[in-house]
C-alpha cells in the first residue's frame, strides 16, 4: 500500500472537476456551500475582495478557524499559504487538510522561490498566469493549477486573459515540430521534460481550473467553455446579495455549461452580485498576479 | 448493434470513463438530462463529490430515469462518489448534512473513511469476478462498505477483510477508480454486462 503518490494527488483533483470550489470564512458559509453543492471549499480569515481592502499583511489562516471549517463539512478543505512559505504548508499538512493552495493572494514570504511541493504528502493547487508558470508550478510539484485572473475583482477579464494565455500555449506547442521544442522550453523558461509531454498531449498533465473574477453563472459557465476543467469561486458568492441562490447557481452553470436555456433559467433571479473592480482602478502595485516566479 | 454506455456527467472524472470506454471500442455518452437516457445499454456514475451529485441527479430530475434504468435490469456501476449516491444508507458519523441517496444498493457505505487526503493511497487488489491478475486500486478520499444486504456480494476486500467492491444483479460499486489507472479490465467486464442489454 503506497500512501500519497503522484496519483493520488491529481486524483483528487480529478475528483474535483466539473465543481466549484468556494472561498468560506466561517463554518457557517461552510455548510452554505456544500449544502449549495460546492465540491471542496478553500478555507480563509478574509476573502480577496477584503485583504484587498484592508490591504497590510496577508498570511495564512488562524489553524483554529481552518480546523472549525473542516469540522462542519465533508467535503473537501483547502487552505492557502503565502509563496515560499514552507513552514505555513508544514502546518497545514499537520492538521490534515486536503489542498494546499501556495497562493499569490497572500502576501509572498519569499520574491525568488516557491515551495518545493514534491517534499509534501498533502497535494499543491497552484496559480498561473500562462503555460511557462504553470509547467514550473507542475515542475516543482503541484498536483493542480489554476488560472490566476486578478481575485476579490469580480472582474472575468483577467481570468479569461489568463486561461486563454495558458490554452494557446498547448495549442502552439502541439503544432511544433520535435527539434524547436528545446528553444519553446527555454523561452518558456519551463521545465524541457514537461514541455515534450504537453506537446505530445495537447494537455496539462495536471487538472485545469479557472480562478479569480467569477461573479455569475454566466462567468462560470464562459471559462468552462474556453476549457477549463472547474471553477473557484472567492469573493463572488459571499460578497453578493443572496449567496445560497448565487452558489446553487453557479454550481449548476458548470454542470450545464454548454446549455443556454439552462443558464438563462439558473441566472434569473439571483439579486446583486458583487460590487466588482474595474482593472484601471487597481494600481499597478496592489495587482496580485504578477505575484508568482 | 454496438451497446451505448452512459456515464452521469454532472460532476466528478466522468471524462476519464469516457476514455476508459473509447479505449475499449466501446460507445460512451454524457448523460445530463433524462433525455439522455434514451437507448443506454448500462450506466455509469463516476467519481467525484457525493453531496455534489447526489443534489444535481434531484435538481435535474434525475432520480426517476436512474431508478426506472435499475429496474429494468440493466447494469448502473457506481464508483467512489458514484458507489455512496447508488447506496442504502450512510453511516451516520460521515454523512453531510444534506445527503440525497439513490437507495439502489443495499448497503451502508462509510464515507471518507480513511481520513484525510494524506491517506489516500493505492494497492493491488484481488478481484476474482473480473480475472485472476490483480488490479491497481486508487482510493482517494474513499469510502467503505461497512454494512451489506442479503442480495449483495463482496467482489474485493482489503487485506483486512474490508468491503471495497459489491454486486447486487444488476449493480456495481467499487470505492476505487478503475478509470484512473489505465487497466480496462473492470470497464471491458462492465461493457459485457451491458452488452447483454443492447438493443
Amino acid at each position: 500500500m503506497e500512501k500519497s503518490t503522484w496519483t493520488t494527488k491529481v486524483g483528487l483533483a480529478q475528483m474535483l472537476k466539473g465543481g466549484v470550489i468556494m472561498d468560506v470564512v466561517t463554518p457557517e458559509q461552510a455548510q452554505i456551500a456544500e449544502e449549495a453543492g460546492a465540491v471542496a471549499v478553500m478555507a480563509l480569515e478574509r476573502v480577496p475582495a477584503d485583504i484587498r481592502r484592508e490591504g497590510g499583511v496577508a498570511r495564512m489562516s488562524d489553524p483554529e478557524l481552518i480546523l472549525r471549517i473542516k469540522e462542519a463539512v465533508t467535503i473537501p478543505v483547502m487552505a492557502k499559504v503565502r509563496i515560499g512559505h514552507f513552514v505555513e504548508a508544514q502546518i497545514l499538512e499537520a492538521i490534515g487538510i486536503d489542498y494546499i493552495d501556495e497562493s499569490e493572494v497572500l502576501t509572498p514570504a519569499d520574491d525568488r522561490f516557491h515551495i518545493d511541493k514534491h517534499q509534501f504528502k498533502v497535494p499543491f493547487v497552484c496559480g498561473a498566469r500562462d503555460l511557462g508558470e504553470a509547467l514550473r508550478r507542475i515542475g516543482e510539484g503541484a498536483a493542480m493549477i489554476r488560472s490566476k485572473g486578478e481575485a476579490g475583482t469580480g472582474n472575468i477579464v483577467e481570468a479569461v486573459r489568463h486561461l486563454r494565455d495558458i490554452l494557446d500555449g498547448i495549442r502552439r506547442l502541439q503544432a511544433l515540430p520535435k527539434e524547436e521544442l528545446m528553444t519553446a522550453a527555454k523561452e518558456l523558461g519551463a521545465p524541457y521534460e514537461l514541455v515534450r509531454e504537453v506537446a505530445e498531449t495537447g494537455r496539462l498533465p495536471v487538472v485545469l481550473f479557472c480562478a479569480g473574477g467569477v461573479a455569475t453563472p454566466a462567468d462560470a459557465a464562459l471559462v468552462m467553455q474556453l476549457g477549463a476543467e472547474g471553477v473557484f469561486v472567492g469573493s463572488g458568492i459571499f460578497k453578493s446579495e443572496n449567496p445560497q441562490a448565487r452558489a446553487r447557481a453557479i454550481v449548476e452553470a458548470v454542470t450545464h455549461y454548454r446549455n443556454p436555456k439552462i443558464l438563462a433559467e439558473v441566472s434569473r433571479g439571483l439579486g446583486e452580485p458583487m460590487r466588482g473592480l474595474e482593472l484601471e482602478a487597481i494600481p499597478a502595485g496592489q495587482r496580485l498576479a504578477p505575484r508568482g516566479w | 448493434m454496438r451497446p451505448v454506455i452512459g456515464v452521469l456527467a454532472l460532476q466528478g472524472d466522468f471524462q476519464e470513463h469516457l476514455t476508459a470506454l473509447a479505449r475499449l471500442g466501446a460507445q460512451g455518452r454524457e448523460v445530463r438530462l433524462p433525455e439522455d437516457f434514451e437507448g443506454l445499454s448500462g450506466l455509469i456514475i463516476p467519481g467525484g463529490e457525493s453531496t455534489t451529485i447526489g443534489r444535481l441527479i434531484e435538481r435535474f430530475g434525475l432520480r426517476e430515469p436512474i431508478v426506472a434504468f435499475a429496474r429494468s435490469g440493466r447494469p448502473i456501476w457506481g464508483t467512489c462518489a458514484g458507489m455512496i449516491v447508488l447506496a442504502r444508507e450512510v453511516d451516520p458519523d460521515t454523512r453531510a448534512r444534506t445527503q440525497h441517496l439513490l437507495g439502489l444498493l443495499d448497503i451502508v457505505v462509510r464515507r471518507n473513511a480513511f481520513g484525510p487526503q494524506i491517506e489516500s493511497f493505492e494497492t493491488e487488489l484481488e478481484i476474482p469476478a473480473i480475472g485472476s491478475e490483480p488490479v491497481r486500486a486508487v482510493f482517494i478520499r474513499a469510502p467503505v462498505v461497512a454494512e451489506i444486504g442479503p442480495a449483495v456480494e463482496p467482489l474485493a476486500r482489503l487485506p483486512d477483510g474490508t468491503v471495497v467492491a459489491v454486486r447486487q444483479s444488476n449493480l456495481i460499486g467499487t470505492a476505487f477508480h478503475p478509470e484512473l489507472t489505465g487497466d480496462d479490465r473492470f470497464h471491458a467486464w462492465f461493457c459485457r454486462l451491458a452488452g447483454e442489454h443492447a438493443p
